[in-house]
């Protein structure tokens, strides 16, 4: 009895705030005759016919969104290779960090939109200007956050992994990357919202598709229902993407909650 | 959990026993921002092929130093560390480790049976053999129950276990603990001393014990090295006549263990007041039969 309603507790937790600003927008919405503030009901009809109508395969959800959620995953992907690569290997060393420190920190401090037009430039408008944007926005948090937390690394682990001779590639693999896994975890949750964004920025200088394109087109043409309905996908996406992340990140840290917790609430 | 008891019935020939340690003239100097320390200044004895050998000192002696240097985890300023006869210039081969900090010397993403394993991967046991050697191992030290456990679900006594039997897995031919057992309660204390001397007389280990507890040294060793205070040498080296068993109760109140504690202690108190020889030494309670081993 007690189980069902800590579950009901929680799905009431969860999904209470979201409920109440819907209703609340549906009610003060109903009524609206303005032209840019429909009311949400005509948002949530036009939602279906605008990205799902068929075919699949030439609806807007196959020709604009999932390209978009490509060139996100592309790019979110090349930044974690290179974010965590170059991260170990800045922060194994103190002085490639000496070395590399002022550049880090003058490049983090670029709003990364500002490179969407100077790309432009270089890489045109299609996909690879629109990865490399994404790319480069992403690798900051988690370039940033890997090197702190292969710094932060206990030395008395460092010591017991040198005196049993584990080599380089065990080092990194069992001591280095699940060592700093938490930060680096920590830095890809900060990418995945920047790449979120970038997704959508990118799009809206110049593209020939993509969900931001999309959400200016309807805008541009005064479809508002359909601006407002990508709006609301784009949310949803961003919400699958964040629980897909969090299921991988429970299993890659799943050492880590009970670890804490013995270090700060035990013993 | 079964006994650690039952591990002195497994036979000794598949281990391949241990090896001579040799430290002369060992100096470190650390160097670093400020003035430099010299923290070992001039330190030589030797370890015999499976002796045990504990060392205590004042606080702030450079024992962990000293064991760091032994390890090769800490180069040498100046004179030679050699295993086997093999000069030690990183970890070598066949030596394993427990530290003081088992708490943070386990991998906690790893379980139990992951953490002893590891070294073994690396020294690339085949895999039959690394299962067996795990499973007795952790047998050996009580702790066959939670081999899927992380290290961190366990108490500091049971990880301290952990760390041991890594090291006991490794099949080292020496075995360095500094202060192992130094964070944990009393009574624990007691049976992983009886477990370091059970494995210890099992494997025919060379065995290096580091600890600041006078009665521990006493109570584990064979030999019990007295270092000065820092820069570091070798006050006195005393033979432990105690004989090969060794019992908490009857052990600690024979005479003998009396009259080398009352010894020890002396001497580290006179190390304390930064007495570096012992014919500078004022000792109340002379030892009567002046037990003097190596040099």
């Amino acid at each position: 009895m007690t189980g069902v309603l800590r579950v009901l507790r929680s799905v009431l937790l969860t999904l209470g705030l979201p409920a109440v600003i819907l209703l609340a927008w549906w009610f003060t919405s109903a009524g609206s005759t303005t032209f840019y503030n429909p009311p949400l009901s005509a948002i949530l009809g036009t939602f279906r016919e605008t990205w799902f109508s068929a075919p699949l395969g030439e609806s807007r959800l196959a020709v604009d969104v999932v390209p978009s959620v490509l060139r996100l995953l592309a790019g979110y992907g090349i930044a974690l290779v290179a974010g965590i690569a170059l991260g170990v290997a800045i922060g194994s060393s103190r002085a490639l960090r000496a070395f590399a420190e002022p550049v880090l920190e003058f490049f983090r401090a670029i709003p990364p939109p500002v490179l969407v037009p100077v790309l432009m430039l270089f890489l045109g408008i299609g996909d690879t200007m629109k990865i490399v944007v994404i790319a480069i926005g992403c690798l900051w948090p988690v370039l940033l956050n890997t090197v702190e937390g292969v710094r932060g690394l206990d030395p008395v682990l460092r010591d017991t992994a040198r005196a049993y001779r584990l080599g380089l590639v065990a080092t990194l693999r069992h001591l280095v990357l699940r060592g700093a896994s938490p930060q680096i975890v920590t830095g890809a949750r900060q990418a995945l919202s920047i790449g979120i964004i970038l997704m959508v920025i990118s799009e809206m200088f110049a593209a020939k598709d993509g969900l931001g394109f999309s959400i200016v087109q309807f805008q541009r043409g005064f479809a508002i229902p359909e601006m407002w309905s990508g709006v609301i996908l784009l949310g949803v996406v961003g919400v699958l993407l964040s629980l897909v992340f969090r299921a991988v990140s429970h299993a890659v840290l799943r050492w880590y909650l009970g670890y804490r917790q013995s270090q700060h609430g035990g013993a | 959990m079964s006994s650690p008891a039952n591990v002195a019935d497994r036979p000794v020939d598949d281990h391949p026993g241990g090896a001579r340690l040799e430290v002369r003239n060992l100096r470190k100097v650390y160097t670093g921002r400020g003035e430099p320390v010299e923290a070992v200044a001039d330190l030589t004895f030797e370890v015999r092929p499976g002796e045990l050998v504990c060392v205590v000192g004042p606080s702030g002696a450079g024992k962990t130093t000293l064991l760091r240097c032994l390890a090769g985890l800490l180069p040498a300023t100046s004179g030679d560390v050699s295993l086997g006869g093999a000069p030690i210039t990183g970890p070598p081969p066949g030596m394993a480790v427990v530290l003081q900090e088992y708490g943070r010397s386990l991998f906690p993403w790893m379980s139990v049976a992951q953490n002893v394993e590891l070294p073994l991967k690396e020294k690339r046991v085949p895999k039959a053999r690394r299962a067996e050697l795990v499973d007795e191992t952790l047998a050996a030290v009580g702790l066959a129950d939670v081999a899927g456990s992380y290290p961190w679900q366990l108490s500091g006594g049971m990880q301290q276990r952990v760390a041991i039997a890594r090291a006991v897995a490794y099949e080292p031919q020496v075995l360095l603990m500094d202060e192992p057992f130094a964070a944990v309660d009393a009574q624990t204390r007691f049976e992983l001393e009886d477990l370091v001397r059970t494995l210890w007389k099992r494997l025919g280990i060379t065995v290096v014990f580091v600890t600041h507890d006078i009665d521990e040294a006493i109570y584990l060793g064979e030999r019990v090295l007295v270092l000065s205070a820092r820069p570091t040498v070798v006050l006195e080296d005393v033979a432990v006549g105690l004989g090969a068993d060794r019992d908490q109760l009857e052990t600690r109140g024979d005479a003998e263990f009396a009259r080398l504690r009352t010894h020890v202690y002396e001497l580290v108190q006179q190390a304390k007041q930064g007495v570096r020889s012992l014919a500078d030494a004022h000792l109340t309670h002379p030892a009567d039969t002046p037990p003097r081993a190596g040099a």
